[in-house]
């Protein structure tokens, strides 16, 4: 049984199809990746498992629990942690609490929530600015900062919407390792939706490919950058440009 | 010194002069400090709503007008006194702030539809006490003033000394319970949900259920020192307990002090009451009478602070001693 069973869910919003019976599993312990052109319908993907928006039909089920419909603090409580493709962060707390706030979620009390989220912003390298306000971040930082969050939450299941987008390629493959050795040590399965390529390649195991809405291919990263559908929607852009 | 060593410091000294200051103050400085304490004490009551998750209420004074006629009716009819009494008015805050609270977060109610939401429960409850004779309506209900030279803490009755320090002792432990809620969960929590309502929800925390519990706790403080209230000054009218205008002079203090501070909604009250009489008095002594005169003035000073220090007057000053700003 897989972690994640995505059944033919689909969501409409005033008519538009944004997605359109779109199925899908993660098997415990993987890392999986969801592309496609901008508009594809990832990030509803994304909404309808975390909870934001109920979809109009189809079934999440984590962990061979249905989830589907679920409120986001309960699909929280239930194991999925996320970060959002246009950051969050609470400006006004400081970074480190931010962290502790997340992290509450899996600990009784707060010294050792604490703990867990001093360890969690070294792991994401914003130790040094653990102390000031989140608003002081950039951009790079802030994606590394819903990624501690999320973390902290402990999540059985880890959505990553673009937090590679914006970043140098050497930090690309920094954090490419970072996830890596995370999901090695600790099991930790990722669902994430990426544009950088490199990222994916060197990260996913399967891929799962949309495309207005639907899926149009699913596989190895090597089977989806051959794939002719995909190349001509998606990738074919790329290596024209 | 560390932050924390400074803050420590700065608080003893603080309740050492307040401790000591009925002793060598006269009866006029003894009255400003207790509706300085008053304020302090309702603002940060207010500031656990607004201040720590984020939901702003402009209808505070539904809560101390229901603290006051419920502790002041019992009082005035059964003799029950006011350590009795305010657990019930406690009880009618709660019921109260949990209505609104429930009406607005289960209908996805907030920002300014949430404010207008508690100005018009303010506003519907003072007509409404109008037409409570068992209250005496519109023509307002009236304690009897008796035993104003000894201590009688049991009725809160007894000489300015007493209502002074018991204010102290109200503004003391609300200022320790709102530090104490501060760096427990709910006040994470809170300062989530008053951050990004949509990040909070993600990381497991049920928004509903805890901006009601900072809707119930601020009504029930707000309840309390309405019970105050009503004993400090013995007669108590709908139309102006229950009156926007001090609703406004509520939230005045902890945003001129510091929205979310634990000192700003002292600092707050200290800088509004402190000018605002001593203008009033600085225009008596002129010859000069001009009604409204403190109302033009908190305008002024909100405008100042909004302008200059928009995130009020402490999180500067904590800076200056090294303090921490919240």
């Amino acid at each position: 049984m897989a972690l994640l069973e995505v059944r033919n869910i689909g969501k409409s919003f005033r008519g538009l199809r944004a997605v359109d019976g779109v199925s899908f599993d993660v098997e415990q312990g993987a890392i999986a990746a969801m592309i496609g052109p901008n508009g594809a319908g990832k990030t509803t993907c994304f909404n309808m498992i975390a909870g934001v928006f109920a979809p109009d039909a189809g079934s999440v089920r984590l962990g061979g629990r249905d989830i589907t419909g679920r409120r986001p603090h309960e699909v929280c409580r239930a194991g999925i942690g996320r970060t959002f493709q246009v950051v969050k962060p609470f400006p006004q707390m400081s970074v480190l609490d931010n962290v502790v706030v997340g992290a509450l979620n899996a600990h009784a009390r707060v010294a050792d929530a604490k703990r867990e989220a001093v360890r969690l912003v070294e792991l994401l390298h914003l130790g040094a600015k653990a102390g000031e306000l989140a608003a002081s971040l950039t951009l790079p930082e802030r994606k590394r900062l819903e990624v501690a969050r999320a973390m902290a939450t402990r999540p059985t299941l880890l959505l990553l919407d673009e937090v590679m987008a914006g970043l140098r390629p050497t930090e690309v493959d920094e954090m490419v390792g970072m996830f890596r050795g995370i999901n090695r040590e600790t099991g930790l399965t990722i669902l994430l939706i990426e544009h950088v390529m490199r990222a994916v390649m060197a990260l996913a195991a399967r891929v799962v490919v949309l495309h207005h809405g639907e899926r149009i291919c699913e596989g190895s990263p090597e089977e989806v950058v051959r794939d002719s559908a995909v190349l001509e929607c998606y990738l074919g852009e790329e290596a024209a440009g | 010194m560390s932050p924390q060593r400074r803050a420590y410091v700065l608080l003893a000294i603080i309740a050492a002069a307040l401790i000591v200051l009925p002793f060598v103050s006269g009866s006029y400085v003894l009255s400003v400090a207790t509706l300085i304490l008053f304020f302090a004490f309702t603002g940060q009551a207010w500031n656990v709503m607004m201040g720590f998750a984020g939901q702003l209420s402009l209808g505070h004074s539904l809560y101390v007008g229901l603290g006051a006629y419920v502790a002041a009716g019992l009082f005035f009819h059964y003799g029950i006194g006011p350590w009795a009494g305010v657990w019930l008015a406690i009880a009618v805050c709660v019921a109260a702030g949990a209505a609104i609270g429930f009406l607005a977060f289960r209908f996805g109610i907030s920002g300014v539809y949430f404010a207008l939401l508690t100005i018009a429960f303010a506003e519907f409850t003072r007509i409404g006490f109008d037409h409570i004779d068992w209250l005496g309506g519109p023509a307002g209900l009236f304690i009897k003033v008796e035993q104003r030279d000894s201590w009688d803490l049991l009725n809160l009755r007894g000489t300015p000394v007493m209502f002074y320090f018991v204010m102290l002792a109200l503004t003391a432990g609300a200022f320790a319970f709102c530090s104490w809620l501060l760096r427990s969960r709910a006040g994470y929590y809170w300062q989530a949900i008053r951050e990004n309502e949509d990040a909070a929800q993600a990381l497991g925390i049920n928004t509903f259920r805890w901006k009601m519990l900072a809707v119930v706790i601020s009504a029930a403080m707000t309840g309390v020192s309405g019970v105050f209230f009503a004993f400090y000054y013995n007669n108590l009218f709908p139309e102006q307990i229950f009156h926007i205008s001090r609703s406004i002079e509520i939230i005045l203090g902890p945003i001129i002090g510091g929205l979310g501070t634990l000192f700003g909604p002292i600092l707050g009250a200290v800088v509004l009451t402190v000018l605002a009489d001593g203008i009033t008095e600085l225009m008596a002594l002129a010859g000069i009478e001009i009604p409204g005169v403190k109302q033009v003035f908190y305008g002024v000073c909100l405008l100042v602070v909004i302008m200059f220090l928009p995130h009020g007057i402490w999180p500067t000053i904590a800076r200056r001693l090294g303090l921490k700003e919240r």
